[in-house]
Order: structure tokens, then C-alpha cells, then sequence
């Protein structure tokens, strides 16, 4: 199993992580040898069996609508890296 | 004082012969001296365990002890801690002082139990050898008398090596695809992985969440129990926590072993594993023999799918999980961002180390588009196989038992070039994960002078009876009480 150049840089797009032209090719060799580790899986017969999200089976569990936490913007925001009057502040957006 | 057990220390201070700030004293002293060898803490929380063990002598002389008042211990660095640092092992966290406890930190904190610091770890858990901490490698306390500088195992390398070196009596871990018996294994002590569900994952920072499970490290069987009475419980602050009643775990560990159902799954006893391995393993049943149970050879035919089936699911898992570190709320940020999407990007870039950044790709290309049906929804159906051949041989059986590792504690480097040399170091562990069911690794011998584990898997729930089935072997066997030279 191999994985092209234009596939990683169009992966790492996707999961927002900035790749440098020289880590590149051991990308290639590393994510082409695990694809190909991963690929005995097509040899499984699986006509037939339900794909398995929970051990246990276990199905999302309600609670009431009720309101159980209390504010704490303040401690949150204090270990944020750049905060004001209560919001986080990122680069602009919109021009 | 520091060779003694969790269950023994708690009977010291009980009949008062030491006190537990003495006690924390004692192993903060141990971990100054002695961690710059091993590097299995990240943090040292000297002052703040201080006055948690005053207060815990407090109680004690008031009447209100429990098990675990004073005894030190140590959180891996993936239980967030309120107030005190928690970096899963990554450059990304380093910075990260959580404004609340895990509920796992929680529980111990009501039971008493002095924190001593956070243990050294995988980068976010990925990793058989604790060599992708950005707090640096982990060394082995075993084989280091012989100047070889070995792997803890991974991810949970910190706790393991941290409790063989007589550091600290007791300490957490996680186990997402063998990270808690794989690490006890390579350093002789004894860790449990409970059934998926049995302990709460609220404020233990996410990996793969259908297979992450917090877990117990200690020197015995019975102080595992004693931690799984503290750990144990339904939360509903974690959606996938079980509701369903906790035994007390140390109430069963004495009963006879007779007539005990054992398990050996033929494809564990493959040519991937040394004949020296083998041949600890094959005696560690003969004594279970002795003890009255039987034996039999089962079968796990998909188990040799297992590696395949995990190295989709938890990258895909992963992927999403670690989405949230943008550099937007908390942990690292780049250095001037010229907009957004460079905020994000370089963020990730240089806040993730190489083997987490490998993973998110792997998971980002399993669930894309068009890719999704091949890997993802395969690798899930070939989970279900795998957790079939699981319930079929706990009809046949009680215990499955098999080796933990294929071969014992690697030198340092030896596998890190290429990432699927070190996936296979779980080739005997990962189904457990996938199944959900519980297992344990149990100090079992020596090969070339380094711990072989004996791993002792259980049906769903069955924790209570693989802490008894260790606690009886550890009554007739001293493996577990070698210390390394």
C-alpha cells in the first residue's frame, strides 16, 4: 500500500497540521507502511457483522434538560492564551 | 519503609509506628535522589503532598482514616489535576494547568491518598516505550545495574518504572491498546486494565475513546484492588461509564483457586514469541496447576487482526480527540500567527510531537471521504469478530493467560525508526482493548535478567476474579518482590 504526496499534504489540510516540504517523503514511507499493516484487514470476511462502537453495546445515555454547571469563565479564560473582556481573541477573520 | 506495600504502609500508619508525613517525606527524598536516572515524574508536587499527608495525620489521630489516608502515591500525567500541570507527556500541554480534577483525581483525593506528582508518559499516550514524552525518554530500573539504558514499556512508563525503583508504592495509568500491562510487564509490577466502562474517563485527557480505560500499577495484586476500590464506579460526567455495582475487590482475593478454568489461546503461543518467554509463561500455568486449576488450549482465530483493526480505530479516534488543541483556549500557541488558519496549523505543527502528528494523519485519511467505508466501518466489523472470539472462549473457560510482550525490555532506540516495529510490541494486548474486557500483567519470572509478565485476561466485569487469581499466585510465588540491581 502506498500513500501519494498529494494525499498527505491533502490529509494534513484536513487535520490542520503545517508539513515542511522535508518531512515529506518519511511520511510517505510511514504512513505507507502502516496503511499496509492496516490493509489485512480486507482479507476479513465481514459479510453480515455490524460494525462494533461500543464494547458493551452501549447506547447514549439521557439526562434531564437541567442546568448542573455553574459559570466559571473566568478560570477557564485564565489559562488561555489571549483573552479580553471575556472572549478569546484569535487572529482576524474578517477584514 | 518504601519496599512496603499500599496495603502494608496503611497498617504502619494505622498502628501509628510512622506518621504519613514522614512516610511522603521518605519517597519525596527517594524521588530527588534517585529520578534523575529514571526520569518517571514529570512533576513533583513536594509541598503541596506535604500538607495533604499533615492533613491526612489530622484525620488518622481524629478517627476518620480509610485505607488510603496518607499513603503516597503518583497520578499519571493524564489525570487532570486541579492546579497542578498536566501535559499528557506533549509540548502541546506543557503549559496546561486544568481548573478541575479528573474524577479519577477526585476519588482519591475524598479517600485521602497523598499525591506525590504526575508520572512521565507517551506523548498523549501513543507509544510502547515512553520515548515520545516530550519530557524525555524513560529508563528502566531494570538493567540499568549492567549500564543498558531500556525502555519502561509505553505509554504508562513513568508509573511502572517509577514503582519498580521503589519511588513511589502505587501509581495510575491508562491503557488504550496495552499501556498499562505492557509497561508493568517490561518492569516487574502489577497493573490491572479494567473492563471498558468500569472506571470513569471524565478529566483523563482523550486518546481513542471506545478503547481508553484508566487503570491500577502497584507492586501487588492487592493493592491493585485497593486502588480499584477508589477508582471503580459509575460517573455521569463520562457518557460511556457503566452503571452497575463495585464489589470490593479485596474481599475475594483469599479464595481458593480449585477448579479454576484456564485458557490458553494457541495463537499467543506463536513463533512471535521467544522460547524463553515461553517457557516463564508455560511455568507460571504450571503453578496454577498446583493451585487445583485446569487447563485448556482455545482459540482466538481473529486475533491476529487485532493490530490492523486498532491501527484504524484509535488514529481515527485520535484524529478527532486532538482536533481540539487549535491554540485557541488552552496550551500552546505559535508565536505570531499571520491569521487563522496559520494559528491552527503551526499551532499543531510545533505543539505535536511526530508519532501524535503520524497518528492524526493516519485517522484524518481513515475518515475521509471516500475512505471511510474501507477502513473505519471494516476496521469496527473486524472488531466485533475479534470481541465474538472472546465470548465464545469465556464459555469455555474462566481465564484466558498468555504472555504480555513478545520478548522483554528493549534498549532504548532500538525501535523507534520505524512506527510499525514498535506497534507490534502490543501484538498480545491490543484485542483486549478492542473486546473491552479486562486483564492484568503479573510479575511471572526473568529472562536475561529482565520481568516477564504474565498477562491474565477475564470476561466482562470479572476484575475481582483476575485480582484473585494474581493475589493467590502471589502467595506462592516472590517475582513480584525482585528489585532491580
Amino acid at each position: 500500500m502506498t500513500i501519494s504526496r498529494e494525499d498527505i499534504e491533502k490529509v494534513a489540510v484536513l487535520a490542520r497540521i503545517r508539513l515542511d516540504e522535508e518531512q515529506i517523503p518519511a511520511l510517505e514511507n510511514d504512513l505507507g507502511n502502516i496503511l499496509s499493516l492496516v490493509d489485512q484487514l480486507s482479507a476479513a470476511d465481514t459479510n453480515n457483522v455490524e460494525p462494533l462502537a461500543h464494547p458493551l453495546d452501549a447506547v447514549q445515555r439521557l439526562r434531564a434538560d437541567e442546568v448542573t454547571e455553574t459559570n466559571q469563565r473566568e478560570a477557564f479564560q485564565a489559562i488561555a492564551p489571549a483573552t479580553e473582556s471575556g472572549l478569546y481573541l484569535v487572529p482576524r477573520v474578517i477584514e | 519503609m518504601h519496599n512496603k506495600s499500599v496495603a502494608e504502609l496503611s497498617r504502619e500508619l494505622e498502628s501509628g509506628k510512622i506518621s504519613s508525613v514522614e512516610l511522603t517525606r521518605e519517597f519525596l527524598d527517594r524521588i530527588k535522589a534517585e529520578d534523575r536516572q529514571y526520569n518517571s515524574f514529570i512533576t513533583v508536587t513536594e509541598d503541596q503532598a506535604l500538607a495533604d499527608a499533615k492533613t491526612a495525620d489530622e484525620q488518622r489521630a481524629a478517627g476518620k482514616a480509610s485505607v488510603w489516608t496518607g499513603v503516597p502515591f503518583a497520578h499519571k500525567d493524564i489525570f487532570c489535576t486541579n492546579g497542578v500541570a498536566t501535559t499528557c507527556g506533549s509540548k502541546m500541554l506543557a503549559n496546561f494547568v486544568p481548573p478541575y480534577d479528573a474524577t479519577v483525581t477526585a476519588n482519591f483525593r475524598a479517600a485521602g491518598a497523598v499525591c506525590l506528582g504526575k508520572t512521565n508518559m507517551d506523548e498523549f499516550a501513543m507509544g510502547s516505550s515512553n520515548e515520545s514524552s516530550f519530557f524525555g525518554a524513560v529508563t528502566n530500573p531494570w538493567g540499568l545495574g549492567n549500564g543498558e539504558k531500556r525502555v519502561p514499556g509505553g505509554s504508562s512508563g513513568g508509573s511502572a518504572a517509577a514503582i519498580a525503583a521503589r519511588l513511589v508504592p502505587a501509581a495510575t495509568a491508562t491503557d488504550t491498546g496495552g499501556s498499562i500491562r505492557q509497561p508493568a510487564a517490561l518492569c516487574g509490577v502489577t497493573g490491572l486494565k479494567p473492563t471498558y466502562g468500569r472506571v470513569s474517563r471524565y478529566g483523563m485527557i482523550a486518546f481513542a475513546s471506545s478503547l481508553d480505560q484508566g487503570g491500577t500499577m502497584a507492586r501487588t495484586a492487592e493493592d491493585n484492588a485497593l486502588m480499584l476500590n477508589v477508582m471503580a464506579g459509575f460517573d455521569p460526567k463520562d457518557s460511556t461509564c457503566v452503571d452497575r455495582a463495585v464489589p470490593d475487590y479485596t474481599a475475594t482475593l483469599n479464595e481458593p483457586l480449585k477448579g479454576l478454568r484456564i485458557g490458553l489461546p494457541k495463537e499467543y503461543f506463536s513463533d512471535q514469541l521467544s522460547p524463553a518467554m515461553e517457557q516463564q509463561v508455560r511455568n507460571a500455568v504450571k503453578e496454577y496447576e498446583k493451585l487445583g486449576a485446569t487447563v485448556k488450549e482455545v482459540s482466538l482465530p481473529h486475533a491476529k487482526l487485532a493490530i490492523a483493526a486498532y491501527y484504524v480505530i484509535a488514529p481515527a479516534e485520535a484524529s478527532a480527540n486532538l482536533s481540539r488543541f487549535d491554540g485557541v483556549r488552552y496550551g500552546y500557541r505559535c508565536d505570531n500567527p499571520k491569521d487563522l488558519n496559520d494559528l491552527y496549523t503551526r499551532t499543531r505543527a510545533e505543539g505535536f510531537g511526530g508519532e501524535v502528528k503520524r497518528r492524526i494523519l493516519v485517522g484524518t485519511y481513515a475518515l475521509s471521504a471516500g475512505y471511510f467505508d474501507a477502513y473505519y466501518l471494516k476496521a469496527q466489523k473486524v472488531r466485533r469478530l475479534i470481541q465474538q472470539d472472546f465470548v465464545n472462549a469465556f464459555n469455555e473457560v474462566d481465564v484466558l493467560m498468555s504472555p504480555v510482550t513478545p520478548s522483554p525490555a528493549f534498549v532504548q532506540g532500538e525501535k523507534t525508526s520505524d512506527p510499525v516495529t514498535m506497534y507490534l510490541e502490543d501484538v498480545f494486548t491490543i484485542a483486549v482493548n478492542l473486546a473491552g474486557v479486562p486483564a492484568m500483567s503479573v510479575p511471572a519470572g526473568f529472562v536475561d535478567g529482565l520481568p516477564v509478565g504474565l498477562q491474565i485476561i477475564g470476561n466482562y466485569f470479572e476484575e475481582a476474579r483476575l485480582l484473585n487469581a494474581a493475589h493467590q499466585y502471589q502467595q506462592v510465588t516472590d517475582w513480584h518482590q525482585k528489585l532491580p540491581q
